[in-house]
């Protein structure tokens, strides 16, 4: 094992420009995969921060009793899709109208009586944030006899769904389709760094090396690539996205396990892919 | 030590090239394999080597049947063989002492010995002074000691070289012949494959296999084929 390694440091040490050139190129390609992570990872955060806000307001009239008012809030919150109920009082209602809209201020303050109705703001759990479950719970609550009105952003939450739909399969799409070019712009680079010591192969096979022997150091070399290679990108994404962030606009930074998976991802990529170039190599006797 | 018996080597695309060849070479003895480009001494070469299997008959290596060779036997099998080329095959970007040790590295030998032992070689070809020269700063002459010094390393029974004077000059041929004999007359079988009859007139005493269109059509050691005819 340290004999491969050694092996492997030599390697770098014999042909530092084609093994630059081959960080280089895994890199970048990670890097721009990278990118793309970033961005993906954005629009789902904005989009499901938006989707947190989808919820339905269901309007009581005057005279359901305090009791009544009660136990619906109860029971609509035994249901499995609702994440919580909040009853909002019709004073509670007046403030928070005469608080977020000012210019109706002293229209409200001016009335003898309070024309607002008391409603149940209700939110649903994650997963049951579509159209069909927003409309089922919907037509429950307004069974009730008291409840008068019942409403839910219609259009707005059928858009934010296929606009979720939309953003799901351009990321298996286009992150499928960067991960390929970036699976096979490493797996070049590492055939192309096999290839150059074909002879090496050919010399330690005819002084009598064992296959193993030959491979080990290749492997090292591929999981090094693919390893520094993926923190080299990782690197420069976070650049990237301190950069966006300073200039364009405030976005996350990915998850760490997140990083750590595509690191090591990448450095097992880096080792099969070498494993693969080799064994074109040992073919034969 | 090394026997084929009945030998053919058939390649898809070019037909025989080898043609139910016998031969016996026993310990301690040197052989010129002669005859033409394409008469089919490499291909010899490369089947004792085991770096192809004969597509009929057997060849037998020191105990080791091409019939009933295991892919992990070659290269316990290699490591008893030297062997040197033509064209040397040296890796540019080490030197001379890097080059022999290498074949010392794949046994896995510690590496205090290795290179005692790799400077000690390059003594017994002549070099001992070119120890840390690239092969690009070698002379012809002296890249093929290299190549010997490294076949030499794994201490072989065998040594095989093929047209290993093919780039030199007279002078320096003459020298590696000589270096040959040497490790001859220390017990080594010695295998080479030459087309330079000149060189094997010069050593009458040594056993000639002459091989045409992939068949042997003399020998020396009195296993004359009969011409058809």
């Amino acid at each position: 094992m340290l004999q491969a390694l050694r092996g492997a440091l030599a390697a770098f040490r014999r042909t530092p420009v084609l093994v630059v050139i081959s960080i280089l190129a895994v890199s970048l390609s990670l890097f721009v995969f990278g990118l793309f992570a970033l961005t993906a990872f954005n629009i789902r955060g904005a989009l499901s921060e938006i989707e947190e806000r989808v919820e339905i307001v269901a309007y009581l009239s005057d005279d359901a009793t305090a009791e009544e008012a009660g136990r619906a809030e109860v029971e609509i919150r035994d249901h499995t899709q609702v994440l919580d109920v909040r009853y909002v009082s019709k004073t509670e209602a007046l403030a928070i109208a005469g608080r977020e809209l000012p210019e109706f201020r002293e229209v409200f303050s001016g009335l003898d009586a309070n024309p607002l109705p008391a409603s149940y703001e209700i939110r649903l759990r994650p997963g049951y944030r579509t159209p069909e479950v927003v409309e089922a719970v919907t037509a429950q609550v307004i069974a009730y006899p008291f409840v008068e009105e019942a409403d839910y952003g219609r259009d707005w939450v059928a858009r934010l769904v296929s606009l979720q739909r939309i953003a799901a399969g351009a990321t298996v799409i286009i992150g499928g389709a960067f991960a390929a070019v970036a699976g096979i712009i490493i797996a070049t680079a590492v055939r192309i760094a096999v290839a150059a010591r074909r002879e090496e192969i050919e010399i330690m096979r005819l002084v009598g090396a064992t296959d193993g022997f030959i491979r080990r150091p290749f492997l090292i070399e591929g999981w090094l690539t693919g390893l520094i290679g993926g923190l080299i990108a990782a690197f420069l994404t976070y650049l990237a996205h301190r950069f966006v962030s300073a200039t364009l606009m405030e976005i996350n930074w990915l998850p760490a396990e997140w990083l750590m998976l595509a690191v090591l991802a990448g450095s097992a990529y880096g080792l099969l892919t070498s494993a693969f170039a080799v064994r074109r190599h040992l073919r034969g006797l | 030590m090394i026997k084929l018996t009945g030998v053919s080597k058939v390649y898809p695309r070019t037909g025989y090239a080898l043609r139910n060849v016998n031969l016996h070479v026993p310990k301690g003895s040197f052989v010129f394999l002669t005859g033409h480009s394409g008469a089919g001494k490499s291909t010899i070469l490369r089947l004792i080597q085991m770096a192809e299997l004969p597509t009929e008959g057997e060849l037998r290596v020191s105990g080791t049947s091409s019939a009933r060779l295991r892919r992990s036997d070659v290269p316990k099998l290699r490591r008893k063989m030297g062997m040197a080329f033509q064209d040397f095959r040296l890796l540019k970007d080490r030197t001379a002492e890097e080059n022999v040790a290498f074949a010392l590295e794949v046994t896995g030998a510690r590496r205090s010995l290795i290179r005692q032992r790799a400077a000690r070689l390059l003594g017994k070809v002549g070099l001992a002074a070119r120890g840390q020269a690239f092969p690009e700063e070698l002379s012809g002459g002296e890249k093929q000691r290299v190549a010997i010094a490294r076949a030499l390393a794994n201490e072989p029974f065998i040594l095989l070289a093929d047209e290993p004077t093919g780039n030199l000059d007279e002078r320096a041929s003459r020298g590696i012949l000589d270096l040959f004999r040497e490790i001859n007359a220390n017990g080594m079988t010695v295998v080479m494959a030459t087309h330079d009859l000149e060189l094997v007139r010069r050593h009458p005493s040594y056993r000639v296999v002459e091989l045409s269109a992939g068949e042997v059509v003399f020998d020396s050691a009195g296993t004359v084929r009969e011409e058809a005819g």
